[in-house]
């Protein structure tokens, strides 16, 4: 157990240090000459209009959604995949009726139109 | 005392694979240039250095010496973590792919070799691999996502947004597309994976041809690899999530995007050609070989193929990928258990 996840754990602090490392550095040797105009939000030139945490197409929540119910339907194939030499005919039915379900899920959101973009 | 030195020779192991991992992203935004610019018929950088060698180094000064610039009205905090999570994100899947069979270092380490693994040619293998790897690269999302939203600007929102669902979206396309491997090799990780393909006819590419393409297809989607770059549209978005950044946290956010190249290159290698597997040369030399063979195509595609709607990488995700992805794992359970049936 441990001799698998430790070294995760280091990868984890090396790479975390690497990246702070870099941002450090470049902000001790950078040169810093801070203007107004030069720290204004890019907007094409233009003096910005309005905020920016402006609502934005409901699409996208909807897609978060429909994402984590089908990754977590998904997940339980995992499981199914590694052990499937023992599983055999029992499991492909098994998993084909719970992938059926599945479908037909898939079919009923895009039926209902929540996979358009107009 | 004793106990320390296994540790600190994992630590020395990491910075090593760390510090392979990162010469070879700086040098794959050359490869990149000069093999798009062969592609557009001009040189590209070749000035600093011989053939530009020396190019990502002076990139590396420069990004280094610019002004860095936080935004009027940004979330301070969220700003400066935003690259942070998407270049430690972009670097810890690295640690379960294995590059060579093992490092020959028995005699030298002696009994501390058992430790940590330290003597195998990958920093972890863990038994779960593959669903490491999908969990953690779901998470550079999250830098992507704050750093648009933490910047103030309309085009770096709208970027991120876009990001996030390109991204979320091609996980389940990818995910499926691994399950037929997973469901071939019946194991999880990633090292085991590659010794089962021991001879070139046992590469998963040919047993699993339609999961190879639809990896093919959702891992480049899911990284933002041309054709499906929305997420850095020029001509909609200026440059999408990254726009209010400058100096080196742009060069974070553009050193994690390269480190998913190389590591959806290496991924690719691993799982359907054989990973370090390969005749006469060192395993190593294979391992790389593949790598970058597979870095090369990914450049090509990019200098060959146009952008994709945004509205029609969603549909083509959802419609498309995510159905034909679940025929694949059926099919390929329906055959295998045919084929096990009758072998014996």
């Amino acid at each position: 157990m441990i001799n698998s996840y430790l070294p995760i754990l280091v990868i984890l602090l090396v790479s975390a240090f690497i990246g702070l490392a870099i941002i450090v550095l470049s902000t001790l040797l950078s040169r810093k000459n801070p203007t107004p105009i030069k720290l204004m939000p890019y907007e094409c030139g233009m003096d910005p209009i309005g905020g920016a945490r402006r609502r934005f197409s409901v699409r996208f929540f909807i897609i978060g959604m429909l994402f984590i119910v089908f990754d977590i339907e998904l997940m339980f194939l995992f499981p199914w995949a590694v052990v499937y030499d023992q599983l055999m005919i029992f499991g492909f039915i098994e998993m084909l009726v719970f992938v059926l379900v599945l479908l037909a899920g898939l079919i009923y959101v895009w039926k209902k139109g929540a996979l358009e973009w107009q | 005392m004793e106990s320390a030195v296994p540790i600190i020779l994992l630590i020395v192991k990491v910075l090593l694979v760390i510090g392979a991992v990162l010469t070879l992203v700086a040098y794959l935004t050359l490869i990149e240039r000069r093999v798009l610019g062969f592609i557009q018929v001009r040189l590209g950088p070749n000035r600093v250095g011989p053939w530009g060698l020396l190019q990502p180094l002076a990139d590396g000064a420069k990004l280094i010496l610019k002004e860095e610039i936080t935004v009027s009205g940004a979330n301070k905090f969220i700003y400066l973590i935003a690259p942070l999570i998407v270049v430690t994100c972009a670097l810890i899947p690295f640690a379960v792919v294995p590059f060579a069979k093992g490092l020959g270092l028995e005699n030298i380490l002696g009994p501390t070799a058992q430790a940590y693994g330290l003597n195998q040619g990958v920093v972890s293998d863990t038994n779960v691999g593959i669903l490491f790897v999908l969990a953690v690269t779901s998470l550079g999302v999250y830098g992507v996502i704050l750093g648009g939203w933490a910047s103030n600007n309309k085009y770096s929102l709208l970027g991120s947004v876009r990001a996030g669902a390109q991204m979320i979206s091609y996980e389940l396309g990818l995910s499926l597309a691994v399950l037929g491997v997973l469901l071939l090799a019946g194991t999880l990780s990633l090292v085991q994976i590659v010794e089962s393909q021991d001879s070139v006819w046992k590469w998963y590419v040919f047993r699993q041809p339609l999961g190879f393409i639809l990896f093919l297809i959702a891992g480049s989607a899911d990284i933002g690899r041309t054709p499906f770059d929305l997420t850095e549209c020029e001509n909609e978005l200026v440059a999408g999530y990254q726009t209010e950044y400058s100096s080196m946290k742009f060069g974070l956010f553009y050193l994690g995007e390269y480190a998913h190249l190389l590591f959806l290159s290496a991924l690719m290698t691993t799982l359907y050609f054989g990973g370090w597997q390969g005749p006469f040369l060192p395993p190593i030399v294979w391992f790389l070989a593949k790598t970058l063979l597979w870095v090369f195509i990914f450049v090509w595609i990019r200098g060959t193929y146009p952008r994709l709607r945004y509205d029609r990488v969603m549909s083509f995700g959802w419609k498309f990928l995510v159905p034909v992805g679940i025929f694949n794992v059926m099919a390929t359970a329906f055959i295998y258990t045919i084929w096990l049936q009758y072998r014996g």
